[in-house]
């Protein structure tokens, strides 16, 4: 018999839903069947825990006496260059953006200590940041520089917006070259001496509705340690990937666009991150609840590790020259084994997403939901899915012809 | 007074690591747990390890390893974990040369062994959040 979201949020209100998280519907579905389990459970919860670089903020500082406008302004948040584009006093920081005085790899590998991440972390958990712009003045904006000490408490408005979080699967990353090499997916060692991945697997909350049936725009979710929403597909939206027959995709394919109110968010899940010879991050906190509104999509909650594919790619050579290849594929039991079996080699493995943090992600979701203090969306709009034809392109390439003989 | 430390021996090629260590155990009465041990046959070895006995058993066992031609170092840099700051995603767990970290059955929470770490520092920059700390 199939619900409706309306339903199931009366229970909610009245503390008789009962929620379980994607993992604990695996053995429910085991124990119980399908038909029974889909009467029984009302919502499922996911989480996922891991750096997101394509997430940031924007906020809104106040007018100072005078007024200044940062519109095409030098902008810094603790020395971090912000993007300060937009009308007089809104600032958008990136996770990834680095200090002008950060040495880069200039010694390879790079330390990468402080970025966007970390500011984002440090503004969340309510310390102050150090704000300096320098522009011109105007009739009517005369200040040209400004230093001042901002936090978000002061802050007029403060939002967390990732343009692509959550990706549904990822890829697992190797070596296969003789010198150890520093990625966005960690030290990957010589020889495929490790692999590494980034996917809760089982408790992602892509993964647990492959076929975007419940998650769309607008759905409400737990963001950064408070609630936000869906507000757009992610950036690189790939639905058209290769699928299992359960429809599980076997690369990375739908992704989100995040929004949600900074201010309510915590530093536990909005964390600053260095990657060594790469770069800085940010992870994020996200975790879904999937309405249980009938069979088909209880099915696809319990998805197991043991049913969702991984394909191991080669990070130095096939991924920065961007060639298509494909060096096999594991399953994400496999891989939280702590070994895979490659090529006739044991390869150890570890992973950049955090289980444990994506499970109390999924536990929070549900203790929000028996307490009656999270109520489910109902989506404006799906996400495209792959009747859309929509698919991830590569760079067209045109070079520019310069004619710099004068 | 019995004493416990964590020391760094490198031994020239001509040296066999057993032979030092039966004759640490026999004669010296002391007992050794090797967290650590890099011997390429023919080349200059290392080992890591926790030398434990009375301390006048230990003084004289390190004197006898100094006369031999072991070069002997303090592991006097202790890593320790911030636990405010470990998310537990476990990208150390393929750097750490000795195993330190162990992922928990259940929960999936990294665990970090103190006593099988020897210091060497790889994890400090291989780690996100920066969570593993150099103490002197
Ligand atoms: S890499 Fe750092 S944060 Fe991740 S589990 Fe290890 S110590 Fe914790
Ligand atoms: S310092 Fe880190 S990598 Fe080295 S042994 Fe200790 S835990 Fe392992």
């Amino acid at each position: 018999m199939p619900k409706t979201i309306e339903e199931i949020n009366a229970k909610i209100k009245a503390g008789k839903a009962v929620v379980v998280n994607a993992e604990e519907v695996i053995g429910i579905v085991r124990e119980k069947g399908i038909a029974r389990s889909a009467v029984d459970i009302d919502v499922v919860t996911t989480g996922t825990f891991a750096p997101m670089c394509s997430s940031g903020i924007y906020f809104n500082i106040g007018h100072s006496k005078p007024r200044i406008k940062l519109e095409a302004a030098r902008t810094y948040l603790n020395d971090v260059p912000a993007y300060s584009g937009f009308a007089a006093i809104d600032i958008m920081l990136g996770a990834t953006a680095l200090p002008e005085s950060d040495p880069r790899n200039k010694i390879h590998p790079g330390d990468f200590n402080y970025g966007g991440g970390h500011v984002i972390e440090e503004l969340v958990s309510g310390k102050d940041v150090c704000l300096s712009a320098a522009t011109y003045g105007t009739d009517c904006y005369p200040r040209k520089k400004l230093e001042t000490w901002i936090n978000i408490r002061d802050l007029n408005d403060a939002v967390l917006y990732n343009f692509r979080n959550a990706y549904q699967n990822y890829n697992v990353a190797v070596n296969v070259s003789d010198k150890t090499i520093y990625t966005y997916l960690g030290i990957l060692k010589p020889r495929m001496g490790n692999a590494v991945y980034c996917c809760a697997g089982q408790l992602s909350p892509l993964l647990n509705d492959p076929w975007y049936k419940t998650i769309g725009i607008g759905t409400r979710v737990f963001l950064g340690g408070g609630s936000g929403y869906i507000a757009w597909p992610g950036t690189q939206f790939n639905p058209s990937v290769p699928r299992t027959e359960a429809g599980i995709p076997k690369r990375g394919a739908a992704t989100l666009s995040l929004i949600g109110d900074l201010k309510n968010m915590q530093p536990r899940w909005l964390r600053g991150v260095s990657m060594q010879g790469y770069g800085v991050s940010l992870s994020v906190g996200v975790g879904i609840p999937i309405p249980v509104l009938n069979e088909e999509i209880l099915a696809h909650t319990a998805v197991t590790d043991d049913d969702i594919p991984a394909t191991i790619i080669d990070y130095s050579r096939d991924y920065p020259q961007n060639l298509p290849d494909v060096l096999g594929e594991v399953t994400y039991a496999q891989l939280r084994s702590g070994r895979i079996r490659f090529n006739n080699r044991d390869i150890p493995t570890a992973s950049l997403s955090s289980y444990s943090r994506a499970l109390e992600i999924a536990n929070i979701l549900k203790e929000w939901m028996n307490q009656g203090a999270f109520l489910l969306s109902q989506p404006v709009t799906p996400l495209p899915g792959i009747e859309s034809g929509l698919a991830f392109k590569p760079l067209n390439y045109r070079p520019v012809e310069r004619n710099n003989s004068s | 007074m019995k004493v416990s430390r964590k020391i760094v021996l490198h031994f020239p090629a001509r040296l066999v690591e057993e032979a030092i260590a039966y004759r640490l155990v026999k004669e010296y009465n002391l007992q050794f747990n090797i967290l650590k041990a890099s011997i390429i046959p023919d080349s200059e070895g290392f080992i890591v390890l926790e030398l434990t006995g009375e301390q006048e058993d230990y003084d004289r066992g390190v004197r006898f390893l100094t006369k031999i031609g072991v070069n002997i170092e303090a592991l006097s840099q202790n890593v320790v974990r911030n636990e405010d700051k470990c998310t537990h995603c476990g990208a150390c767990l393929t750097v750490c040369p000795t195993g330190a970290f162990e992922i928990e059955p259940g929960t999936r929470r990294v665990l970090f062994m103190h006593d099988r770490c020897i210091a060497c520092s790889m994890c400090l920059k291989a780690c996100p959040p920066r969570a593993m700390e150099l103490h002197f």
